[in-house]
């Protein structure tokens, strides 16, 4: 896609120096995915211990509303639904963006090891920062996302250095990622075993990514991390349509390859990391999001809005499935986005050696 | 007839054929099988030193003289209890566990071709501990002897399961393949069990036992409930071997040399899932001794699987006993878990591995 190339029936959109081509499918998805997300949302507002008709709680997000049904949803239900969607959106730009510049569908955050470092570098703050009193004020609100975040790039740099061999081999970087996932789940459990119970009690909750019983104090560093974030993701992602065609085309386009890769590669990072910060670890979308965006966009690539939108619409969806439908027992949204998940990565798996023999 | 059995099993045996075999060559085999006998009686004795490590060293200081004195007179001291009674029966399941996932690790590389296979990253352990759970969840029991076969089932389906999702494709089963099969296979099924036991409080107890793959805190009959399982697999692993010699020359090879490739399987499968399904419904997942044991057997024997075998199922008992102990004294007074452990020396063998140019061909 060069820049002064132009496609019959693709009208391209210039501002400046950078050029769009205008499609349909592509602008539609994110339109889509909203409208699943809105209501994905109003029902998990609704459904719960105390049910709310969709009707009450938009006059409460309106502004209207009697003060039952504000405090619930306002203080108790938004926090939560808002946490969701959020992480969610981070989870599966992260996942678009590595698996653009990998080039490969299943490098994503999850198996490249980055959630599981921003993993530890979480649980070592609960676990050693949290003394009696555990944790709260500025630890929670800066310490927990900054580990997280450290966690995350120090698992990135190791898995990349480690795969590096005269350049990066797509299945070598997976493998890598999957070994040191398990060295840093060992990390973690054995971080747990150091601990006090109340603190290794707040720990599992947050391990096994859960959204419930998050407050305001979660949803301020993701929001604010997506709201740095994603404008420069969006920026940084220009050249990722030269960058699908290998490094040499890449570089023959004009791209500075290694520097805007690392710039993407660090953003993907910090996106999931702050996500697992607020949430724990919520499995396979950062995997799946992306790749079902794609399939529905029928673009060459992940698409970054749509699939930052999509993500969001599933893990509310998740979280609205995991909360209400086993009656009394909330299960944490991570264990069914991994049900979903998981059984796609098999299809991933199944229908890639179907296609292409590498 | 006759002929064709010589063949088959060319090297180092007791039927190659001494006609037609240079001197020199004859010389050689008989060298090479003396010095594998040598190999196997040194990691005996080191097993037994381990065994007695792991007997004597603990978070309370026992003297040796006491050991002694536990193990051969016991007189209901408060050491001889400690011995008889917690270290003793933890030190025997981490004997037989290591053994029979040693083996195990071996038969699945075998069987797999696969320098990556291993019981926890296939699947297979996590298989067995989602098919324990859900009978607890389901038939309220914790008697071992049905839990067991529950065990053996998971471990069933999940083996089969990553090689069908693995072997898809034109070109079968690749490293690669196998390994992300048997991960989103391990993700699937963690996250089923997980949600088991958050829905019932009866199975979190249960179930605590299992998820972290500890030698500790198990009921000292739970060794001796479990061996028939584990020796029968030992048994069918053993017979299995000559077979799986002549497997890794191809399926192709191995049926033109006049074996049963379908029998071959069949039983190489049903050792794994004896030796897997036992050894988890004891202890619990534990990783990774599959995968680093049958690397450093292969060092020492070479390819030959009658070799192999029992230098594996040796080696991973010397492992899992030394990663126990060494838990144990790290992380004084508490201990570390011996499923940590191992992770955190066989993770990074694994990265070693996948980093060699090209893996080692099987």
């Amino acid at each position: 896609m060069g820049r002064e190339t132009s496609i019959p029936g693709r009208p391209a959109l210039r501002v400046g120096p950078a050029s769009w081509v205008v499609r349909l499918r592509p602008v539609l998805v994110p339109v889509i995915a909203f409208g699943l997300l809105v209501l994905a949302m109003a029902v998990n507002l609704g459904r719960g211990d105390f049910p709310i008709g969709v009707g009450d709680v938009l006059a409460v997000l309106l502004g209207g509303g009697d003060d039952t049904h504000a405090y619930i949803v306002l203080e108790l239900r938004l926090p939560r639904a808002l946490t969701g969607a959020l992480v969610g959106a981070a989870l599966a730009l992260a996942g678009a963006i590595t698996q653009s510049i990998a080039r490969n569908p299943l490098a994503s955050p999850d198996i490249l090891g980055v959630t599981a470092g921003a993993g530890v570098g979480a649980v070592a703050v609960i676990m050693l920062g949290g003394s009696a009193g555990g944790i709260s004020g500025g630890i929670a609100e800066f310490g927990l996302p900054a580990a997280a975040l450290g966690g995350g790039l120090v698992a990135a740099l190791f898995v990349f250095a480690i795969s590096w061999q005269r350049g990066i081999d797509g299945y070598r970087l997976v493998l890598v990622g999957l070994g040191i996932t398990a060295v840093l789940v060992a990390i973690k459990f054995y971080l747990l075993t150091l601990s006090e119970v109340a603190d290794a009690g707040r720990a599992m909750v947050w391990i096994t990514g859960s959204l419930n019983g998050r407050g305001w104090e979660h949803v301020t560093p993701v929001a604010l991390a997506l709201l740095v974030l994603v404008p420069l993701a969006l920026f940084a992602a220009r050249p990722l349509g030269g960058l699908q065609f290998g490094d040499d085309t890449a570089r023959g386009l004009g791209i500075r390859v290694n520097g805007s890769r690392a710039a993407l590669i660090l953003i993907a990072v910090a996106l999931a990391a702050t996500a697992t910060a607020s949430a724990g670890p919520v499995e396979f979308v950062a995997l799946a999001t992306p790749q079902i965006a794609m399939r529905m966009a029928g673009t060459p690539q992940p698409p970054l809005l749509g699939s930052a939108v999509l993500g969001a619409a599933l893990t509310v969806s998740a979280d609205v499935i995991a909360r209400t439908a086993f009656g009394v027992v909330e299960l944490p949204a991570g264990i069914v986005t991994a049900v979903i998940g998981a059984p796609y990565l098999m299809y991933l798996l199944v229908r890639r050696y179907r296609e292409v023999r590498t | 007839m006759e002929r064709s059995v010589t063949v088959a099993t060319p090297s180092g045996s007791r039927r190659s054929p001494r006609s037609g075999v240079a001197p020199q060559q004859a010389d050689a085999t008989v060298r090479r099988r003396r010095r594998r006998l040598i190999g196997l009686l040194v990691l005996v004795l080191v097993l037994l030193a381990s065994v007695l490590a792991s007997i004597a060293i603990g978070s309370k200081p026992i003297a040796l003289a006491d050991v002694w004195h536990a193990l051969a007179t016991p007189t209901g001291t408060e050491d001889d209890i400690v011995i008889g009674s917690l270290r003793v029966p933890r030190t025997m399941l981490g004997l037989v566990v290591g053994i029979s996932l040693g083996v195990a690790g071996a038969l699945m590389q075998g069987h797999t071709r696969n320098p990556l296979a291993d019981p926890g990253l296939l699947g297979v352990n996590q298989g067995a501990a989602f098919a324990i759970v859900l009978s607890i969840f389901m038939l309220r029991t914790d008697d071992i002897y049905t839990l067991v076969w529950f065990g053996f089932a998971g471990a069933l389906v999940a083996t089969v399961a990553v090689f069908a999702l693995g072997s898809v494709g034109r070109g079968g089963p690749t490293p690669v393949t196998l390994a992300l099969a048997g991960a989103a296979i391990s993700a699937l099924l963690y996250a089923l069990t997980s949600a088991l036991v958050l829905l019932d409080a009866q199975s979190l107890e249960a179930f605590r036992f299992w998820r972290s793959g500890s030698l500790a805190g198990r009921d000292p009959e739970i060794v001796l409930q479990v061996l028939p399982f584990l020796v029968a697999g030992l048994v069918l692993a053993l017979v299995n071997s000559p077979g799986l010699n002549a497997l890794s020359l191809g399926e192709d090879v191995a049926r033109s040399l006049g074996q049963s490739v379908m029998l071959t399987r069949v039983v190489g499968i049903a050792a794994v899932t004896l030796l897997t399904g036992a050894a988890v419904s004891a202890c619990g997942p534990i990783g990774f001794v599959g995968l680093v044991v049958p690397h450093m057997a292969r060092a020492i024997t070479g390819p030959d699987y009658r070799w192999l075998l029992p230098y594996s199922g040796l080696l991973g008992a010397i492992m899992l006993l030394v990663a126990d102990v060494v838990g144990r004294v790290v992380a004084r007074p508490g201990e570390l878990q011996v499923g940590i452990m191992l992770a955190l020396v066989g993770a990074p063998f694994f990265l070693v591995l996948v980093r060699r140019r090209r893996l080692v061909r099987l």
